[in-house]
């Protein structure tokens, strides 16, 4: 009996021993070394990656953004609207669509395939694009553009989805379309090694290079 | 196309050498890492008081590990319920209520890593360290120490002592998951991964608006998600989020950190089951005079055979996941929107339908649950591929349990094909007898039990219904695939199911629960009893285990055990779906 009491309290003493030194070690230690190699060796990366503009913070390489003026490309639809939000008076956050604002958030509706609710929402997308650039014809729209990402913060889309913007930006913002190719290319990314992945175009890259162009930015504002 | 084949040949190659090293932990030979790790583990056990020669029974190390694990979850489930406390908590986050933190301290404890949380909202940076990030830790270190403890069972070294728990816990986390986290977290923040302890930060944007972005200790989650096969997102869209996954090539990092350790389980099964067989070849001076193949020196006779079967199975899966992505959406196709480029909903520009079907089935294969895109809207038949998969739990499955799953199939097919020809089943040159093939029946009959029973139920009450968010057969499979990933600890979710309830909370807490234990408790009792047995010599009516074809018979029992249980719900669910759809 002495003898099993004794093993059990052993056993029980290692168990706990383990846990806390384990829990020390990987749930404490780990992550601050890591952030502080981090810090000293990327440090723009491992603090968000933040985008500068006139010496002010306005958004994240990595993080799409909503964009809703006729002079911006725009971004895939999101369920949370990029976390983008406009504050009234009362300090009441509203998405662009005056829907309220729930606080940081990411993911999609999650409708399935056959969900009538998708087909609903896509037809809607694509009548409201197709009529802020006449001139695109349905069948022409990239899949991309019309569908929302898994993350709702796609900060990417297709080349093709950008190059079918081009014309009602040009007529928007006064610039010429070869300008706004060149920004596009500036801003468009291969597939890793030309083989891995997709290509990309960052839309919130371009949207600073078409506000630098237009004036709004200043030229060297990155 | 091509980018598919590449990755997975990348895959084999890098699987080689990590299953070198992992099989020279487990059965503690000679690695450069030696004078380093000795220090460290030395200094481990004198403070926790174990012994690390002492070697245990199964009953006693099956016991160590579900004890130590209990442990933890009252620890965790405590740090949960206080951590409004202004600690690494700069965000404001309260306290998580009752039925959530029972819910999330089992899902993490488990290796499932279902949330029914969002992280964004649910858990101050606390908890995403000392319990989220502890627990991925801890949870993998476990379920690969029950796998070395199976191994050496098989092995049959000795008669009954399967080693130390706490030794085994303590080596695979600091000689593995450590050193490879963090590696592969520096690697990741370089690619983009936030690494910080600022709170979220608010942002004016170009067009006057205002965007919050998240911040937090990320890339430390983010790689040991990975590299433990947990897969529990530190933000709600997991590695959807450019946050958490911002390039292909982080997709890429993430995606090789979950395959490395499961696949190298095999080669170290193969290896040690090998080196044990030689030494007893040897003694008989029975050692046959052929060296043996290449793949053989690699993966060990028996680890290969496991290792092309497991292949197939995920080959099989990955083909009908890319066709049915690429085929597109057809009632969108049916309103004008071309589906040329393949169904885009719920996935990234930057990783497109071929990277996303890839990391779908690679995530339900190695049972991680991160996604790199929404699941939920996956066409009907891309959806069944990860589903099957988690029913199948045994493609090369997660920490260390996919392996000793798909030994259960191994028994029951030796059992199958002796039944066939009339002689007494060997595997791994022990007879595989009554009890052996009543633990394994056991084993393999819990897993489909756990999913169809509590499906049934969540589709027969109030409470379970009303968790479901798509109209018609999608919704069956929205209940199918949330007890599918629990039982399979994968933790990837169909996720428009409204899961924060009492109702899902609590049953799914209880699946992931059993679904853990019950098996690892039953697979370490047939490797006690297996190596308590002798070996019997090879004879001219043995059946080769370590054959191709002896792989093509695994595959096939998979495939018509998977068939006998789940095909009349997947008909119900995913299969309707598709016929309905493409009508």
């Amino acid at each position: 009996m002495n003898e099993s009491k004794k093993s059990f309290l052993s056993g029980l003493r290692q168990t706990v021993c383990v846990t806390l030194i384990l829990l020390f070690l990987c749930g404490f230690v780990f992550p601050v070394v890591l952030t502080g190699i981090s810090s000293a060796v990327f440090p723009w990366q491992a603090s968000g990656s933040l985008v500068e503009a006139d010496g002010a913070v306005v958004g994240a390489t990595h993080v799409g953004q909503e964009f809703t003026k006729d002079y911006f490309m725009k971004s895939r639809p999101s369920a949370y609207h990029y976390n983008t939000y406009t504050e009234d008076a009362d300090g009441n956050r509203y998405y662009s669509d005056g829907t309220e604002f729930g606080g940081l958030a990411s993911g999609s509706s999650n409708y399935a395939p056959s969900n009538p609710a998708l087909v609903e929402r896509v037809e809607a997308d694509i009548e409201a694009f197709l009529a802020a650039n006449p001139g695109v014809s349905r069948e022409d729209l990239p899949a991309d553009l019309m569908s929302a990402s898994g993350s709702g913060l796609d900060p990417h889309i297709s080349p093709e989805a950008a190059a079918i913007q081009v014309p009602s930006l040009a007529a928007a913002s006064g610039l010429s379309e070869e300008e706004l190719t060149q920004i596009v290319a500036n801003n468009t990314q291969g597939k890793l090694l030309g083989l891995f992945g997709e290509e990309t175009v960052n839309v919130l890259g371009v949207n600073m290079e078409i506000a630098q162009a237009m004036g709004i930015l200043a030229k060297n504002g990155k | 196309m091509l980018q598919l084949v590449l990755t997975i040949i990348i895959y084999l190659i890098l699987v080689i050498p990590v299953g070198r090293y992992m099989y020279h932990i487990a059965a503690e030979k000679h690695t450069f890492g030696d004078p380093l790790f000795d220090r460290i583990d030395g200094a481990i056990y004198r403070l926790g008081g174990i012994s690390p020669r002492k070697g245990m029974n199964w009953k006693q190390y099956a016991l160590a590990l579900v004890g130590t694990n209990g442990v933890m979850i009252a620890i965790g489930y405590l740090i949960l319920r206080i951590q409004r406390l202004p600690l690494f908590n700069p965000n404001g986050i309260d306290s998580m209520e009752p039925a959530l933190a029972f819910n999330t301290i089992i899902s993490f404890m488990t290796n499932t890593n279902l949330q029914h949380y969002s992280g964004e909202s649910g858990l101050s940076y606390l908890s995403q360290m000392l319990v989220i990030t502890f627990m991925m830790f801890v949870s993998a270190a476990s379920g690969y120490a029950a796998c070395v403890a199976f191994i050496r069972g098989l092995a049959g070294k000795t008669k009954d002592n399967v080693g130390n728990f706490y030794a085994d816990l303590v080596r695979i986390t600091t000689r593995i998951l450590l050193p490879f986290s963090l590696v592969g977290g520096l690697l990741l923040v370089w690619q983009g991964v936030p690494q910080n302890f600022s709170a979220n930060i608010v942002v004016n944007t170009l067009e006057g608006t205002s965007q919050v972005i998240a911040m937090g200790p990320i890339a430390a989650l983010e790689i040991i998600k990975h590299l433990g096969t947990n897969g529990g997102g530190f933000l709600g869209a997991n590695s959807s989020t450019p946050l958490e996954n911002p390039t292909m090539l982080s997709d890429l990092i993430e995606m090789y950190s979950m395959m490395l350790l499961p696949g190298a389980c095999v080669i170290t099964f193969g290896k040690m089951v090998g080196e044990s067989r030689r030494e007893r070849l040897s003694k008989e001076n029975a050692l046959p005079a052929e060296p043996a193949s290449l793949t053989a020196r690699i993966f060990g006779r028996e680890g290969r055979s496991i290792f092309a079967a497991m292949g197939i199975l995920f080959l099989v899966g990955l083909a009908l996941c890319f066709w049915a992505e690429s085929q597109g959406n057809p009632a969108l196709a049916d309103i004008g929107l071309s589906q040329a480029g393949g169904s885009m909903e719920g996935k990234e520009v930057r990783f497109g339908v071929a990277q996303s079907a890839l990391f779908t089935t690679v995530t339900t294969s190695f049972t991680t649950g991160t996604v790199n895109n929404m699941h939920d809207t996956l066409t009907p038949l891309g959806g069944m591929v990860p589903l099957l998969h988690m029913m199948l739990n045994c493609v090369f499955g997660g920490k260390g349990v996919g392996l000793m799953n798909m030994i259960l199939y191994a028994i029951l097919a030796v059992f199958i094909c002796g039944l066939m020809v009339g002689r007494t089943p060997e595997y791994l040159d022990k007879k595989v007898e009554g009890r052996e093939m009543k633990l394994t029946a056991l084993g393999i009959i819990i897993h489909p039990l756990l999913i169809l029973v509590f499906s049934a139920l969540a589709v027969a009450t109030a409470g379970g219904l009303a968790g479901i968010t798509n109209p018609g057969y999608h919704g069956l499979t929205q209940v199918l695939y949330e007890y599918a990933s629990s039982a399979a600890n994968n933790g990837s979710g169909f996720e428009g199911l409204a899961d924060n309830t009492a109702f899902w909370n609590i049953t799914t807490g209880i699946v992931m629960f059993l679904g853990r234990y019950l098996p690892i408790v039953i697979q370490l009792a047939i490797a006690g009893s297996l190596m308590k047995k002798n070996f019997v010599n090879e004879s001219a009516g043995t059946l080769r285990t370590c054959t191709f074809s002896f792989s093509i018979i695994l595959v096939f029992v998979v495939y018509i055990f998977a068939a006998l249980t789940f095909f009349p719900a997947l008909a119900l669910g995913p299969i309707a779906e598709h016929l309905t759809l493409w009508a």
